[in-house]
């Protein structure tokens, strides 16, 4: 687990989106803005983010504000994929 | 699974507190997940095996829900849930709090099992939608002991829960529920006693006439929900707030009020007993009057 693809983690994150919400989104737009997902929505997220990197998002990390954008997301999964003090399989 | 880091018990929380759920539902889970999220160890009964097996999942994604939506400490999880069949373990809680199905006979029978079980004195708490308290509370050892709270649900996020005060509920019990709900960082506000008590006794005859509307063609579950979003300022619309509840508790707690008020505008439609028998119950089967995906239940 030494390199990451940001790219391919970003274009997975808007694949899903794309199918769960009928709908075209940036990888820097706001989700929960106006007019956009309701936070129950993040949950979803939460759930498929986990499954589809084998990530665990809990406590302090479970914010709004990760999940708030595909930037923030890819980002997280790329934290939490490769912890600090080396890579370890659970 | 991984473990979450160990972490120092927070001093606001309340040591004292050990209360037993009883029913592993939607709201025996949510009130289980608000206990733990405010540091309150918790005993979660059911004696149905396979719901047991699924309830700390359940209960660890509303905490999880919780969190992310900011309405519990990060540190919350289910290491202080214990789980099991029977309630010979009760002895030691500080307060029960039942919410089994929503009938009367069901809810009869355990609070007559638990309270020949607690300490005198143990609130014994009815988490009914509908039923009269001092209904329930003939059933117990000491009716003085029993006392009704209507949580909605999720319980984390709705701040306020509807206390009941039965005609022979002590002082004493309305002051420890009263503790409880100031320890879950809940307002409680205490109402007499009568069939559906406030909410379910408007709420639930209103949700009744939603889906009758929906029955009779005058408009469609997505236009209901937006006039009365809408136009009339409700939070979810009222067949959202079905499929939340559960249609299934929906038509028992309707049927409870159609039998105790004899309100015609109780009894259930066709279209929520249609639901009821395809299984179409709402967000916890994945289909009510909207479509739910699993992982959203």
């Amino acid at each position: 687990m030494s390199s990451f693809d940001t790219e391919a983690t970003e274009k997975e994150i808007l694949r899903f989106l794309e199918a769960r919400t009928k709908r075209p989104w940036g990888t820097d737009a706001d989700l929960f803005a106006s007019g956009g997902l309701s936070s129950l929505f993040a949950m979803e997220l939460v759930v498929h983010l986990e499954k589809s990197f084998g990530i665990s998002v809990r406590g302090a990390d479970l914010r709004l504000d990760n999940f708030r954008t595909v930037t923030a997301m890819t980002a997280l999964v790329e934290r939490l994929r490769t912890p600090a003090g080396g890579a370890t399989d659970e | 699974m991984t473990r979450a880091p160990r972490t120092a018990p927070d001093p606001h929380t309340a040591v004292s507190h050990r209360i037993a759920v009883l029913g592993a539902g939607v709201m025996g889970v949510g009130i289980t997940a608000l206990a733990l999220g405010h540091g309150v160890p918790v005993l979660l009964v059911d004696i149905d095996e396979e719901r047991l097996d699924r309830a700390r999942d359940d209960i660890d994604r509303e905490l999880r829900m919780a969190q992310l939506m900011g309405r519990l400490p990060a540190a919350a999880d289910t290491r202080a849930l214990e789980l099991a069949t029977g309630t010979g373990a009760v002895g030691d809680a500080t307060a029960v709090v039942e919410a089994v199905t929503e009938i009367a006979d069901i809810k009869a029978t355990v609070l007559a099992d638990v309270s020949a079980r607690v300490r005198p004195g143990t609130p014994l708490i009815s988490n009914t939608s509908s039923i009269p308290i001092d209904e329930l509370a003939g059933h117990a050892e000491r009716a003085e002991d029993v006392v009704g709270t209507h949580f909605m649900n999720p319980p984390y996020l709705i701040p306020t829960v509807e206390v009941i005060r039965g005609a022979r509920t002590g002082e004493n019990t309305m002051t420890g529920v009263g503790a409880l709900l100031t320890v879950l960082t809940r307002r409680q506000v205490v109402v007499k006693d009568a069939p559906g008590f406030v909410t379910s006794r408007v709420l639930h005859p209103m949700i009744n006439d939603a889906a009758r509307v929906v029955q009779e063609g005058t408009a469609t579950v997505e236009d209901v929900d937006a006039l009365m979003e809408g136009c009339l300022g409700h939070p979810t619309g009222p067949l959202r707030t079905a499929d939340l509840i559960g249609i299934d508790n929906l038509v028992d707690s309707l049927r409870v009020l159609h039998q105790r008020t004899g309100d015609e505008g109780c009894r259930p439609c066709d279209l929520l007993l249609d639901k009821v028998r395809q299984g179409e119950l709402g967000r916890k089967s994945g289909r009510g009057f909207y479509v739910y995906q699993e992982e959203n239940r």
